[in-house]
């Protein structure tokens, strides 16, 4: 029993994480139907900037909470710059172009990003995995028995700031005058512009903040699993993929019960079962939805118009 | 949505299409010779070695997960060569070595030494560190009639994949059986837990040994649990671990790896001392483990605590030439198995295959850094483990297990 309850928490320790990322994709592709495979890469960045600025300020510095608060600005301001620029430069000029076309430049920037990385020159990090500074001193929050099971602050905090900022999403597309635009242009962006909404600019917005989100969900993986190295986007970012069209990519409530749902089930595979069965079985699950239900557990599934 | 499945499809093809370039030109170059007139085109393109040099290959992981191990390796046969070539080079000529990054993956490095052999024409071969990829290499040496050395392959299938690959470094079994001995002698552990690695040839080759020799000695192995290289997150299966309630948790796995599962062991409340093998050697483990690798123990192949003149003069060499890092056993391993190489290529009549792999096969009582080594009939060095202890961010010796 006590092992079934350590496992439901690792599990959704590492399901509200994939939860972050998997918003990312589902904002992405909501306003653009573009699958933005560098969003994993972009994450990766993140975390990279938030490493770069732990070791700025210093061991002290870095485990107060005002330094936590400036490691997570830098990193989510770092990479809305960083998902401005790919837009800008690399989905932009594509925008009329047949989808796919931006599909394989989002592959490349992917590769370029998580390969660039492991180059041993100047600012870059080199390619063997680093520790990820403890910025969150770690303690225990709750036990029960003689350590039978174990909730740590930071999976308490983690838990908090990823639903906050789920919260906060959420608001943001459905209360405000830019979350309307975004649905707008989501609809139809040609039309969008015809109405007067700066199309553009909405979309390079929703880039900043899918891209600020993946640092945020980024900053939280490495304060979970301490070991950060170049190539940890392209894994992570493929999982929270999976995980946002299980919950029918595009809708957000969906992107985070998918998530929840993948980190469970992974958990509990490899606890009762074997790591192997890690992938096949996330994988399996990600198969069995699109066939029962092709638009994701959320998802509607669109009458096509002829 | 349905526009979904087309996009998927097409990036699967992207990513393959990808893989595939990068295999083509080995695969041409091994394969088809006259039929694709770009590959051999490209062939011709790498330039041939002259008469007065000697050409060695190396195939080593520079980059990725296991790169430090690449790096120190490169580091060690640098300095041998450096010292070879300064007492004026093998029969008159210097050596150079041809090095290849493989990415830590077994599938490049089978790349690298084909290249190395149809391209570069090397007349020796040396690496891996990690035995998935010497096993992968090893097949495309023997079938060539290239000698291969490996510094620090401790599988033992690697040498048994043909008479041309050597190593100078003891083997898994061994590995196994020493942990299996200290944690039942030294450190009195009746119950254990193993954690492998199942991605890896070399992690699975040191549970089954340390599995059987431990129930031998008398102990309990209370589960066997796996994960595979490259994961972040070991608290699934540590907490199946934890519920057997071991003494003690065997992880033979690589730094990288182990040190994050150290950190997770200790945060779900084991606090039982880990132990493991030489995939553990490396600075990183520290960094990556930090306090909670304290107290843990592995097997190793050589301690740079050894008070012996000619490692310390190994030592000193080393930090003079790379910033002063000491070097660590896969450095002193592959600085071993160059200045085998050299020592062959000096005894040898000619460079050919089988000249020089009957000169390698000679090798007895050869001074090393890490240990004497003696070659056996089966190609393999045998010689003593170190076990060292973890504590503070360094290890230390503890005690010397002999075959």
């Amino acid at each position: 029993m006590s092992q079934l309850l350590q496992h439901l928490i690792n599990g959704l320790a590492a399901g509200t994480i994939y939860a972050l990322v998997a918003l990312g994709y589902t904002m992405v592709y909501g306003v653009l139907k573009l699958i933005n495979f560098a969003h994993g890469d972009v994450m990766m960045v993140g975390v990279y900037m938030g490493y770069a600025t732990a070791f700025a300020l210093g061991r002290q510095a870095q485990r107060s909470l005002w330094g936590v608060v400036v490691i997570f600005a830098v990193a989510m301001v770092g990479c809305a710059l960083l998902g401005f620029l790919i837009e800008r430069f690399a989905y932009r000029p594509l925008r009329e172009k047949p989808r796919l076309t931006a599909l394989i430049t989002a592959i490349g920037i992917s590769f370029a990003l998580s390969y660039g990385f492991q180059l041993d020159i100047g600012f870059l990090p080199g390619a063997s995995p680093r520790a990820f500074p403890e910025v969150i001193v770690p303690s225990e929050w709750f036990i029960i028995g003689d350590r039978d099971v174990v909730v740590w602050n930071w999976q308490v905090i983690s838990f908090l700031i990823a639903v906050g900022l789920m919260a906060a999403l959420q608001f943001l597309v459905y209360r405000t005058r830019f979350g309307k635009a975004m649905r707008a242009v989501s609809f139809d962006h040609r039309t969008a512009a015809l109405m007067g909404i700066p199309t553009d600019r909405i979309i390079a917005l929703t880039f900043m903040l899918s891209s600020a989100l993946a640092a945020g969900a980024g900053l939280l993986y490495a304060i979970k699993d301490t070991s950060v190295s170049p190539l940890m986007g392209l894994y992570v970012g493929l999982k929270a993929f999976v995980a946002a069209v299980i919950g029918g990519i595009g809708n957000v409530p969906g992107a985070v019960v998918g998530a929840l749902l993948l980190g469970l089930v992974e958990e509990f595979v490899v606890g009762y079962a074997a790591s192997t069965w890690r992938d096949a079985v996330a994988f399996g699950f990600l198969i069995l939805v699109l066939l029962v239900k092709p638009g994701g557990l959320f998802g509607r599934v669109a009458a096509e118009k002829v | 949505m349905r526009r979904l499945a087309p996009m998927l499809l097409a990036a699967l093809a992207v990513l393959a299409a990808a893989c595939e370039k990068k295999t083509q030109p080995t695969g041409e170059a091994g394969g088809q010779p006259a039929a694709q007139a770009p590959a051999t085109a490209q062939g011709g393109g790498t330039p041939p070695a002259g008469d007065d040099v000697i050409v060695l290959g190396e195939v080593g992981a520079l980059t990725g997960g296991q790169a430090t191990f690449g790096i120190s390796s490169r580091n060690g046969i640098a300095l041998a060569l450096k010292e070879a070539n300064a007492a004026g080079g093998v029969k008159g000529k210097k050596l150079v070595v041809r090095v290849y990054d493989d990415q830590s993956k077994p599938e490049e490095a089978a790349q690298a030494v084909t290249r190395l052999i149809t391209q570069d024409k090397v007349v020796l071969i040396l690496g891996e560190v990690a035995s998935s990829s010497s096993l992968a290499m090893a097949e495309k040496a023997q079938a060539a009639g290239v000698p291969m050395i490996t510094p620090s392959s401790t599988n033992p299938s690697v040498t048994e994949k043909g008479d041309n690959i050597f190593r100078v470094c003891f083997i898994d079994p061994f590995q196994g059986f020493v942990m299996a001995k200290f944690a039942r002698e030294n450190l009195k552990l009746n119950k254990v837990a193993v954690l492998q690695d199942n991605k890896s040839a070399y992690s699975i080759g040191l549970t089954e040994v340390f599995r059987q020799k431990f129930a031998e000695m008398g102990g309990k192995i209370t589960v066997t649990e796996s994960y595979s290289q490259g994961d972040t997150d070991y608290r699934a299966q540590l907490t199946a671990i934890k519920k057997t309630q071991p003494e003690g948790i065997y992880v033979p796995g690589y730094y990288s790896e182990v040190g994050v599962i150290a950190r997770q062991a200790r945060e779900l409340g084991l606090k039982v001392p880990l132990m493991g093998g030489d995939g553990w050697d490396s600075e990183k483990l520290f960094e990556l483990g930090g306090s909670a690798i304290d107290g843990s123990y592995f097997s190793n192949h050589y301690s740079p605590d050894n008070p012996d003149a000619r490692v310390k003069k190994f030592i000193a060499d080393y930090k003079a030439d790379y910033n002063g890092a000491v070097p660590d056993a896969l450095a002193a391993l592959a600085y071993d198995a160059a200045r085998v190489a050299i020592e062959a290529l000096k005894n040898a009549p000619d460079t050919s295959g089988p000249a020089l792999r009957a000169a390698i096969a000679k090798t007895k009582d050869f001074p090393g850094v890490a240990g004497n080594i003696t070659l056996d009939e089966k190609r393999n060095a045998v010689k003593s483990a170190v076990v060292l202890k973890v504590a503070d961010g360094k290890s230390t010796y503890v005690t010397t297990i002999s075959p």
